[in-house]
């Protein structure tokens, strides 16, 4: 069996993005860049899969600037066997990226596709479903638990107000959720060794994509501040205030 | 062979995740139990931590160190007792076989110490010779084609642990000073070696050190390091070289360390209706002791490199310990003081490391013996070109 997962670069997770004073994005120059934390939590599970004795190969792919290999590096640090990189400086957009990773099915023929469910920058949850209906296979998104046998995986999936266990036939797109897994650590004699395995790279163009963005950015603004809070005197002022000042109950 | 930045990089991020998600939050466990958990030394052994200066040849990384001084400084952002478990086997307890062994001590030693499977320690110090370590008398005496080690080792760090220690002796008796001594490679299981009990210290508790007595242990010729007899304390200054530059480039990640911790404090903390950070005087305080980190950070960085470069650093290595152990005391003290009451306190962690860091300007020589390595250097370099 062969697995292909995702390993998308996004800042990292402990960063504090400022927002650019022209509202056109956020500012991330000189910031730290990591692997997009849900997409590790797919790459972890597939390399459990594969030393499970599951599964022959993992391939991760990454889209978007040269600097994405640094995040194919770390995918091959965690422990997949080749990368895939396909290099482009356009504004992707989660269709765009399912469109590659649909060209990149059709090249690979994975048994399985496992993606973080979300990416933390754009937090569009989409990619995994339009590929999905792209490719023509069956979805699992939001899994928290991943069982294989005889040509099904059986996905226990994080729903609102509880979980929900579906079983599909393989190939089949999964998406992976927070508690799927707890990543490794990057051994140090693993990184040194990713540096050996082989990274292949595209070109959108090879791919017969076109990437061109659908989607118009007008304006981004951050959250606004806090405002101070009050002490109340006791649970009969608070619940009032919670009725008829702030409208939540 | 140095590492390309994108690796080192790597690196640098994997061991800080561990650290900040794995081995901080058990800070305040370890101290009080004395004890690291079996399972993170386990995973420090996965993480490949116990063969950081280990050439690759022989299963390890293979650092530089220039790229060791980096690894280190992050791993000072913890407890240094978390450091100490494979602290020997990334310094004392293996570079004597790796700057002067054998082919055949490496490859018998070297790959089990890569993994963690052999833990390493280094037997200099003796009850009556400590910063004076050329004065050892632990003896070996010649028995065929063996020698019979006699004597005691004082405050051996990993003893406890310990299954491989490199041991000091003379084997010159006629030769009172360092011309009389070889380096001995002898397995913790041989008959005749005891370890005492774990000492209790001042701090850095989790790290252990213990006496090693000796009485007649057998050891093949073949055990001395390079298979060369007298020259032992050759090797042991040149394994303390390398250490130096590592406890100091420890020094400035433990610097560091307590320096983002009184900054959030001081900008956290409100007295007379403002952040106490807003004061010129904790200011002052927090200048300083970034000011003497970054000096001792760039005097570190230097060293490694003319190292790497093949220079000889022992006087410069000697000034980096020097600077960036009293500094680390410094910024320590200051931290406690930016801190106030909570900085006495068990609960914030501070008088922790104030207390763990008083050991950098003793251990692998003291400042005292450090000033008098730089100076001796300076008056032999001066009398060179008269
Ligand atoms: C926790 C811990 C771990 C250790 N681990 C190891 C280990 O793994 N292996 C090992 O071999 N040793 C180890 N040591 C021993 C350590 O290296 C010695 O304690 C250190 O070298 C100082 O020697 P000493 O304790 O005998 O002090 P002394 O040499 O007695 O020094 C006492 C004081 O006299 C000063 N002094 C001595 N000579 C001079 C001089 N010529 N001029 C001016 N001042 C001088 C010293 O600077 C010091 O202030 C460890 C020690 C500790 C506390």
């Amino acid at each position: 069996m062969k697995i292909l997962v995702t390993a998308k670069r996004v800042v990292d997770a402990n960063v504090n993005v400022r927002v650019l004073s022209d509202n056109s994005g956020v500012d991330i120059n000189n910031v730290k860049m990591a692997v997009n934390p849900f997409d590790e939590i797919a790459i972890e599970e597939a390399v459990r899969i594969r030393e499970a004795g599951n599964a022959e190969e993992v391939v991760v792919a990454s889209i978007g600037p040269t600097q994405c290999k640094e995040q194919i590096r770390t995918a091959l640090a965690l422990g997949a066997d080749r990368g895939i990189f396909v290099e482009t400086d356009a504004d992707i957009q989660p269709l765009a990226v399912a469109k590659l990773l649909k060209a990149l099915v059709d090249k690979e023929n994975p048994d399985l596709i496992i993606l973080g469910k979300q990416a933390i920058d754009g937090d569009n949850i989409q990619t995994g479903q339009m590929l999905a209906a792209l490719a023509g296979l069956p979805q699992a998104t939001f899994a928290s638990e991943i069982l294989l046998a005889d040509g099904e995986a059986t996905v226990t999936r994080e729903i609102d107000g509880g979980m929900e266990t579906i079983t599909v036939k393989t190939p089949a797109v999964i998406t992976a959720d927070l508690r799927l897994n707890e990543p490794r650590y990057a051994s140090l004699p693993n990184i040194m060794k990713a540096k050996k395995k082989s990274i292949d790279t595209y070109t959108p163009e090879e791919l017969g994509v076109d990437v061109t963005p659908r989607l118009t950015t007008l304006k981004v603004e951050p959250p606004s501040d806090r405002q101070a809070g009050v002490i109340v005197a006791d649970v009969e002022e608070l619940v009032d205030k919670l009725k008829n000042e702030a409208k939540v109950i | 062979m140095a590492l390309d930045k994108e690796t080192l990089n790597q690196l640098l991020d994997s061991v800080s995740k561990f650290v900040d998600n794995r081995l901080k939050p058990l800070e305040s466990q370890v101290a009080q139990e004395d004890r690291i958990p079996d399972e993170v030394v386990e995973e420090m052994k996965a993480m490949g931590l116990f063969g950081l200066t280990i050439p690759e040849r022989y299963g390890g990384l293979g650092l530089s160190m220039a790229d060791e001084i980096q690894v280190v400084q992050v791993l000072g952002h913890t407890s240094p007792a978390f450091r100490s478990v494979f602290g020997t086997n990334v310094g004392i307890g293996s570079q004597s076989i790796i700057i002067d062994g054998t082919e055949e001590q490496k490859n018998h030693y070297l790959p089990r110490m890569a993994t963690g499977e052999i833990i390493g320690s280094f037997c200099l110090t003796e009850p009556d010779a400590g910063s004076d370590a050329a004065s050892l008398k632990m003896s070996a005496v010649k028995d065929g084609d063996d020698y019979l080690l006699n004597g005691t080792k004082r405050f051996i760090t990993n003893a406890p642990q310990a299954n491989l220690f490199t041991v000091f002796a003379r084997t010159n008796p006629e030769e009172k000073g360092s011309r009389g001594i070889s380096a001995f490679l002898v397995d913790a299981d041989t008959a005749g070696i005891s370890v005492g009990p774990a000492y209790r210290k001042m701090g850095q508790q989790g790290a252990h050190v213990a006496d090693v007595m000796f009485d007649d242990v057998r050891v093949p010729a073949a055990n001395i390091v390079g298979a060369k007899e007298n020259v032992g304390f050759k090797t042991a200054m040149k394994v303390l070289d390398r250490g130096r530059l590592h406890i100091s480039a420890l020094s400035v990640g433990i610097a560091e360390r307590l320096i983002a911790d009184s900054l959030k404090y001081a900008m956290q903390r409100k007295q007379f209706g403002q952040p106490i950070a807003e004061f010129q005087l904790i200011q002052a305080m927090l200048a300083d002791s970034q000011t003497e980190m970054y000096a001792a950070s760039c005097m570190v960085a230097d060293a490694a490199k003319r190292r790497d470069a093949g220079e000889n650093v022992a006087a410069l290595a000697a000034s980096c310990k020097l600077f960036a152990t009293e500094m680390v005391g410094r910024v320590a003290d200051r931290a406690v003081q930016i801190h106030g009451g909570a900085g006495y306190i068990e609960d914030y962690g501070i008088e922790r490391f104030y207390r763990d860091v008083r050991l950098f300007r003793i251990y692998e020589g003291t400042s005292q013996i450090q000033q008098m390595v730089i100076a001796r250097d300076m008056i032999r370099n001066a009398s060179n070109i008269n």
